[in-house]
């Protein structure tokens, strides 16, 4: 209790200053011309990096993949698999470990050299990659070996949870692109920064690093969160999860595809036509695998005995922006349109949509799934209302043709820009909210059943609901607060 | 957890190894916070960042030590690393290998990226006009050959533990520890004398960003060896249960590989 309390709360922490970053550029663009940052525009491109990098490689990456998932994956994994622990605990101690240095690195590279004005894309000057990298790796191996090797008596890979499937395939695409991205990446361009002498050739150094490292990334990420979703509309459908096998294999596939499509973010460098149209068809082709999972919710969602929960709440909400995002993304993944909306608004509503509305409503999701609460509603509706409010004009910004990372903008845009900046103030009071709702946890909540989600059988007999029970992976059949050693003695699957 | 492993299985009833709570990990991961700071402050002119880098670097080495020398105690004197856990173990370590591939995929891409069309900057060619390269018949065959008959001496080696010889066991290793030495020394007189330096456009940073990045695991993988020789010394492999060694073995390996894809596309196809 005392570890997840501490995770929750650097969670919360970590999510409090991306945000905090992020509503600093709403309100320099609540309105046109100068606002707070004072006509500072290096101090602009620092917070768009630094909010950035807090988001994908401090919230969602390892929220998923390093930190967090001492509360679900690391925590719930082995407990999927039937197996005591994961296989190699001291690596999941040290990729926890690793995390809060990284943060610190990140937040001090902004005091080297003016700090870094690039976005996302361009990581060369914040020396804390290498160290969350080497978290989500040392992660990486750990789950692989403890799905492959510590799998309880009959557990056999087509019986395995989603949840496990999910993160199994993460893992495999985060140890083979990780390498790729942080690991070299980040050290070959400090010693690149080391030979500072390099002028001419710099632009074209650092151009042949981005080339592997740019890809694959986000959509890696993009179908990290799904692994909540299953078990949340199974369970509160009161139904098995529709077409189990195609989910497998459609997380597979997007895997796969992922690993194809990364010169989808460099459209506008001047590709030949060949080559765009290869990534362009490569790209749409994610969509059909991806449709898959999305009508197979909605199948299990489909003449299910729904219970509007707050878990629920969250993956309706996920599957409608998702969906939204999905559709946006089809959009950009042609070529020819995304030349005319690269860097422009419509992409930031895109991957917004995606990233912060899919994977951080799935994180919701698999949070009020697996901490059973009631306030988590006005949370919900709170989120749900400000992020919209935030994103969707963004989409009529974009196609209007407003650069992004521009502090500025002409006065035309002030309307749209205004709503966007009330909807992320929205947001953070929906945060707030939530820091209290996890104190709230803590400090005055009871210890719960073994499963909370259990319903009382009024339609069919005692016998028949025990034959037919829906929620069906084992963290349900243990006490809660789970034991430190969850079995004594490994379950068997039938 | 107190007890010893002849009564272990009154307790447990599978055949996984449940580690004790170790500080070594938290030790290790503020100990990399200090290295990188130290290694930022050293490469943008702070003072005493040298010291801060070194400072980082011993303990982060001290910690590795610490906790590696725990997970020696366990497998060897505890008897925890059953048929299971090593199984387990096997696959972290070819799994680790597999990234590794991937990190080096990367820096040849940059190379091969830099290399098939040579930008205008550079004088459209490859080598760029004013480099001198090295020549790849010259130390890079030799290092080839030592590379490679140190992978022969170390295939020796395992076979030798393997049929219970411990005398060959121990000769095979002791050879391959030193060819590897003789291999970093060789690299390192190159590095020296070489015409070029890692600042002399996209030539050197790519040559040393991948010839220097093999180098490091040479040295890794020799310390790795290294420590499998003290352990067969030590009479704590066995012919069937020898895990240490054999990750050993199968990261040499690799190194290996890597090594003559250098020798091919960096030394031999880049410099002609």
């Amino acid at each position: 209790m005392v570890k997840s309390k501490f995770l929750l709360g650097k969670e919360e922490s970590i999510c409090m200053i991306g945000t905090a970053f992020s509503v600093l550029i709403r309100l320099e663009l609540s309105s046109p011309g100068v606002q707070y940052l004072q006509g500072d525009h290096q101090l602009f491109n620092v917070i768009i990096s630094a909010h950035a990098f807090i988001m994908i490689f401090f919230m969602v990456m390892p929220g998923l993949v390093g930190g967090f998932d001492f509360e679900n994956m690391n925590y719930f994994l082995p407990i999927h698999c039937g197996s005591p622990d994961m296989a190699f605990p001291r690596l999941n101690n040290i990729s926890f470990w690793l995390l809060p240095p990284a943060l610190l690195l990140l937040l001090m590279s902004s005091l080297v050299e003016n700090g870094a004005g690039t976005g996302w894309t361009v990581k060369n000057k914040d020396k804390q990659s290498p160290n969350s990298g080497v978290s989500s790796l040392l992660g990486a191996i750990n789950f692989i070996s403890t799905t492959l090797n510590m799998r309880t008596n009959g557990m056999s890979l087509h019986k395995l949870p989603l949840f496990v499937w999910a993160i199994f395939i993460t893992a495999i695409l985060l140890l083979l692109s990780l390498p790729v991205l942080a690991g070299t990446l980040v050290p070959a361009l400090n010693l690149a920064i080391l030979a500072i002498t390099m002028l001419l050739t710099d632009r074209n150094f650092n151009t042949s690093f981005y080339d592997p490292a740019g890809g694959g990334d986000p959509i890696l990420y993009q179908h990290l969160f799904w692994f909540f979703v299953s078990h949340i509309v199974s369970t509160f459908s009161g139904k098995p999860i529709f077409g189990y096998i195609g989910m497998v294999y459609a997380m597979f596939s997007i895997g796969i595809l992922g690993f194809l499509v990364w010169s989808h973010h460099m459209f506008s460098v001047g590709l030949d036509v060949d080559t765009r149209a290869y990534f362009t068809a490569a790209t749409m082709v994610i969509a059909v695998p991806t449709g898959i999972k999305i009508f197979s919710w909605l199948a299990t969602l489909y003449g299910g005995s729904l219970k509007y929960n707050t878990p629920l709440l969250f993956v309706l909400g996920f599957l409608a922006l998702f969906t939204i995002g999905g559709l946006t993304g089809v959009v950009l993944s042609n070529a020819t349109l995304d030349v005319a909306f690269h860097d422009t608004y419509y992409v930031v509503a895109h991957f917004h949509y995606v990233l912060s509305m899919g994977a951080v409503f799935a994180l919701f999701a698999g949070f009020y799934y697996w901490t059973p609460k009631i306030v988590g509603k006005i949370h919900f509706w709170t989120l749900f209302i400000g992020v919209n409010l935030t994103f969707f004009p963004q989409h009529f910004l974009g196609m209007a043709g407003m650069p992004r990372r521009i502090p500025d903008y002409p006065d035309a845009f002030s309307g749209w820009n205004a709503v966007s900046s009330f909807g992320s103030l929205v947001s953070v009071v929906a945060t707030i909210l939530f820091g209290y709702i996890i104190y709230d946890i803590f400090a005055n909540s009871k210890v719960s059943s073994n499963n909370p989600w259990e319903t009382i059988p009024y339609f069919s007999s005692e016998v028949l609901y025990n034959n037919n029970k829906t929620v069906n992976t084992l963290e349900w059949a243990l006490e809660s607060p789970i034991p430190f050693h969850a079995f004594k003695t490994l379950p068997i699957q039938s | 957890m107190e007890n010893t492993n002849l009564i272990i299985s009154r307790f447990q009833h599978f055949p996984f190894h449940l580690v004790d709570p170790s500080p070594w990990p938290i030790l290790v991961s503020f100990s990399l916070l200090n290295l990188t700071i130290g290694a930022v402050a050293y490469m943008h002119g702070f003072t005493y960042g040298g010291y801060i880098l070194t400072l980082g670097f011993i303990l982060t080495t001290y910690g590795m030590i610490l906790w590696f020398r725990d997970v020696v105690i366990e497998a060897s004197y505890l008897g925890h690393h059953t048929k299971e856990v090593k199984n387990g173990l096997m696959m972290g370590v070819i799994l680790f290998i597999i990234s590794e591939i991937f990190a080096f995929l990367s820096v040849f891409w940059a190379f091969f990226h830099s290399s098939l069309s040579p930008a205008i900057e550079i004088g459209g060619s490859w080598p760029p006009l004013g480099i001198t390269p090295l020549d790849p018949f010259a130390i890079p065959l030799l290092n080839t050959f030592l590379l490679l008959s140190s992978g022969a001496f170390i295939t020796y080696g395992h076979h030798a533990l393997i049929a219970g010889n411990r005398k060959g066991a121990i000769d095979g290793v002791i050879i391959t520890i030193i060819l590897a030495v003789i291999f970093t020394a060789l690299q390192y007189f190159e590095y020296s004398v070489a015409g070029f330096t890692m600042a002399d456009g996209v030539y050197g940073s790519a040559f040393y960003a991948s010839t220097g990045l093999h180098g490091f695991h040479v040295i890794i993988g020799t310390i790795f060896i290294g420590v499998a020789l003290i352990r067969i010394i030590n009479y704590q492999l066995t012919t069937k249960h020898h895990n240490g060694f054999e990750s050993a073995i199968l990261y040499w390996h690799f190194v290996d590989v890597v090594w003559l894809f250098l020798f091919v596309a960096v030394y031999f196809w880049g410099n002609t």
